[in-house]
């Protein structure tokens, strides 16, 4: 397998960002971005320092003389590990030890391309997936370079050379470090398909690492995007509309605001009105005095209720079949007894605990981004259009991100920084303030799922259908995804794993017209609400136990099988639950990880809490448990934060929520004890940064109903 | 005329407005950007300092109001006893996933094991649930101080 990413994926990825920026900038920008592909220009582009020094056997890899390693890691850290588990796999094969190394992030180009994702981005789940192979062969290929160079050296054939440490030992026991044969290294040519290891001879790969950015996230030394400082850095804030997609007209208090301390410049851009002052507080307090004219544009008006009765009429409609098997209209007639429910999902915010933020600097002939996104690639072709640069002008610096959560897939911040800048003609950091974030996210759409199932005589299900209606993403972002109504990012998990003879799947996409992001985990999270509470009302309605049901109809299903027998026995299922407290199961699979969780919950009143949660995860093979369980645990508490409480709502055009006392999430003192088996069995690597954040809702809703009889179809579940 | 305090253990003379929150004084004129901007109104604790040795949310401390004394940030934690524990105590358990928060979490958690060197988790469950962590570090959270308290 090739390290270097295929023509057709990258092909691929630059038809869909065209659309992407001619839906969001207009056309202008066609031409910038279709161009960004050639990498020989976008290298050149690099500033001399990126990759200096050193010598790089290839684009993962890089050599200093003194023998420092450093890795490449081409997916943004943004708490999810890929600043440890990429190099991990590419430190495997190099056979360096994973504390020796460095870490640096990519720049943008070609080589660090996401072929699931057809573009420089990172999400979806897919880092691990997508990088385990490639990253090993590329660490294989430096090595073998390395060995083929002191093979030169040596005069002998490089078969008879061995590794350790990152140095090459000769078979009279010639020692030379990878440091010292770097140089003539890169001048080689690497095999195409060098040996990879065996699982069972990896000394990193699948180890508990400890992470590598540990030590600069305790001491305040880890650089995130609005922790950047360049010479002559300007500060802005910004006003924006207050209904969503609003532009500005006019403004008044210019003047006023340049009387105040520190401040440089009041300028308009294309949706809002930035102060841009020599302190960010300074930039803050004089935008209180500016006051802008808004056109309010397509949500004016708009409220939660009109969304609501938009959704709902949406959802009679037909939609588009995704899945059939058998009749299930014709069992459904037959049937003995009928089940039908209807489940729902409000808006949610991404709310990363770091707000939007980011700096530009916008020269005549160059554009210089630094800081938090998960999509550089795009940030790059629309900088080089506002511009007016090529995008080979353009370079990007990628920071940690205190946070993505899929929010910084989007770049409307990168855009409105590199406004500024060029309106100010000096580098500018913008910083959004918690207000704007809340207020100014893409959202998790709102869906509604109607169900129905035919149940047997003993109570099993004859048929089962689910018809979901909700709000595309992908029909802004990726466009070309999107076929015969069909988006492929809407139906995540939407067919269920079990023994049903009878099936039918549909869609509805429905543009509510209040814009839409990818959230943690995307439409696992409503798909798996529905289905998993609505096969536990089947097994209610059969009078049977909610795991007994599941399991008779997964019985062909191992992987599944184990992970819920592996759950229920660690969290004692079938044992009485601790006084005043009730159990729920759920049961998925995402991201090609199999998934089975168990919550423990009381209520008192109207508060619902969840004390204890047990979870089993297959993931075929792992590169880091560590990492693993630290994702299963933020998965639980962020999913939790939306099974609870989330929910954004809109009166009069604007988003209600502004902050964390009204868009409240987990904390401590609500945190459950996560009880965590992990299995592996070499199966291809699943992902495991988002399904639990879908998996958890079900679960808690499911053990409710058990400790209450009160069935909540409706998020965040709420008793009354 | 400025404003003087100390900043871990150094004498600083500030330029700012008096009501400029202490956290933009520490970041953008002082430099030192471990503090972090999580919500601007004390909800979550990303920006958490010690005032005198108390935890304050320094979002919303004027700068006014610290004239005259001392205040402590992430980047004195190492040379302080507890600090360096619990910081000894987050890598062991490998507490950070995007970090964003765990500076405010940190002094938090030192002026708790300041305050009350044997915490129960009832005590760090109320000394802590200021702190927002959106990448739920939490179980690690609670670990890692109890960690540093057994150390203590």
């Amino acid at each position: 397998m090739s390290a270097v990413l295929q023509n057709r994926s990258r092909r691929h990825f630059l038809k869909t960002t065209v659309v992407v920026s001619g839906g969001l900038m207009g056309s202008g920008l066609i031409v910038g971005c279709a161009s960004m592909g050639g990498s020989r220009s976008m290298a050149k582009s690099l500033p001399p320092s990126a990759f200096a020094p050193g010598a790089m056997p290839n684009a993962w890899v890089k050599i200093s003389p003194d023998n420092q390693v450093t890795i490449i890691n081409a997916r943004v850290e943004m708490g999810q590990g890929t600043f440890t588990s990429m190099p991990m796999l590419v430190a495997e094969e190099l056979d360096v030890p994973i504390n020796s190394i460095r870490v640096e992030m990519a720049p943008a180009k070609e080589p660090y391309i996401n072929t699931m994702l057809g573009g420089q981005l990172t999400g979806g789940s897919t880092s691990v997936r997508e990088a385990y192979d490639p990253l090993r062969v590329a660490g294989a290929q430096a090595r073998a370079l390395l060995m083929m160079a002191a093979g030169q050296q040596w005069k002998v054939e490089p078969s008879t050379l061995r590794t350790e440490n990152a140095w090459v030992i000769g078979p009279a026991g010639q020692r030379a470090s990878y440091g010292e044969l770097a140089e003539a290294a890169s001048k080689l040519q690497p095999p195409k398909s060098p040996e990879l290891k065996a699982a069972s001879a990896f000394k990193i790969l699948g180890k508990p690492v400890n992470r590598l950015d540990t030590p600069s996230k305790v001491d305040g030394t880890a650089e995130f995007g609005i922790d950047v400082k360049l010479p002559g850095m300007l500060y802005a804030a910004l006003a924006q509309c207050p209904v969503i997609g609003g532009k500005p007209v006019s403004f008044t208090g210019g003047e006023q605001a340049m009387k105040m301390p520190g401040v440089k410049k009041v300028v308009q851009i294309s949706d809002g009105v930035a102060v841009v002052a020599d302190t960010y507080w300074r930039a803050r307090k004089a935008l209180g005095v500016i006051s802008v004219k808004w056109d309010e544009g397509a949500l004016s008006g708009m409220s939660s209720a009109k969304f609501d009765a938009a959704l709902k009429t949406a959802s009679a409609k037909p939609g588009a079949v995704f899945h059939k098997a058998g009749d299930a209209d014709g069992a459904l007639k037959s049937a003995a007894k009928k089940v039908e429910a209807t489940y729902r999902t409000p808006f949610l915010s991404h709310s990363p605990m770091e707000p939007m933020n980011y700096t530009a600097d916008v020269r005549k002939d160059a554009v210089l981004l630094y800081g938090p996104t998960q999509f550089q690639q795009l940030a790059v072709g629309l900088a080089a259009g506002i511009a007016g640069v090529k995008p080979e002008q353009v370079t990007i610096q990628t920071t940690f991100l205190g946070g993505g959560f899929g929010r910084r897939i989007d770049v409307d911040y990168v855009i409105q920084a590199v406004e500024i800048s060029k309106a100010v003609g000096a580098p500018v950091k913008l910083v959004w303030s918690r207000e704007d974030d809340m207020k100014h996210d893409f959202y998790r759409p709102i869906s509604m799922t109607a169900m129905s199932a035919a149940l047997d005589a003993q109570g099993m299900p004859s048929a089962f259908t689910m018809h979901v209606t909700s709000s595309s993403v992908t029909a802004r972002m990726f466009p070309a995804f999107v076929k015969d109504g069909v988006e492929p990012f809407m139906i995540e998990a939407a067919v269920v794993p079990y023994a049903i003879p009878n099936q039918r799947g549909s869609v509805m996409i429905h543009e509510t017209g209040l814009r839409v992001g990818y959230w943690r985990s995307v439409s696992h999270g409503m798909n798996v609400f529905a289905n998993e509470s609505f096969i536990d009302e089947l097994a209610a309605e059969a009078k049977k136990d909610p795991v007994e049901y599941r399991r008779a109809l997964l019985a062909k299903e191992p992987r599944f099988l184990n992970v819920l027998k592996i759950a229920t026995d660690k969290s004692g299922w079938g044992t009485p639950a601790p006084a005043g407290r009730s159990r729920g199961v759920a049961v998925m699979e995402g991201y090609g990880t199999y998934l089975a969780l168990i919550s423990e919950v009381s209520t008192a009143g109207n508060q619902i809490k969840v004390h204890k949660v047990t979870v089993a995860a297959d993931l075929g093979s792992m590169v880091n448990p560590n990492i693993v369980r630290q994702q299963i645990e933020s998965s639980v508490i962020f999913g939790l934060s939306a099974a609870l409480f989330g929910e954004i709502t809109m009166k009069d055009g604007v988003i209600e929520q502004s902050n964390f006392h009204d868009y409240p999430v987990v904390r401590m003192n609500e945190s459950p004890a996560i009880d965590i088996t992990l299995v592996a069995n070499g199966e291809k690597p699943g992902g495991i940064g988002e399904p639990v954040t879908a998996l958890i809702t079900p679960a808690v809703a499911n053990a409710v109903f058990a400790g209450t009889g009160k069935r909540l179809r409706s998020l965040p579940l709420r008793l009354a | 005329m400025g404003i003087k305090f100390n900043v871990n253990g150094k004498a600083v003379d500030v330029e700012a407005e008096g009501d400029t929150p202490l956290l933009w004084v520490i970041r953008d004129e002082i430099g030192l950007t471990g503090t972090k901007f999580g919500c601007g109104a004390a909800l979550c604790g990303a920006c958490t300092v010690h005032l005198d040795g108390a935890p304050v949310r320094s979002c919303q401390t004027p700068v006014s109001g610290v004239a005259g004394k001392n205040v402590s940030t992430i980047e004195s934690m190492s040379a302080n006893a507890i600090g360096k524990k619990l910081q000894a105590a987050w890598i062991a358990h490998d507490v950070p996933q995007c970090g964003y928060c765990q500076s405010g979490q940190i002094m938090s958690a030192a002026a708790l094991l300041a305050a009350k060197p044997n915490p129960s988790d009832a005590d760090i469950d109320q000394a802590m649930s200021g702190n927002i962590c959106r990448c739920g570090t939490y179980p690690r959270i609670r670990a890692a101080i109890q960690t540093a308290a057994k150390g203590a």
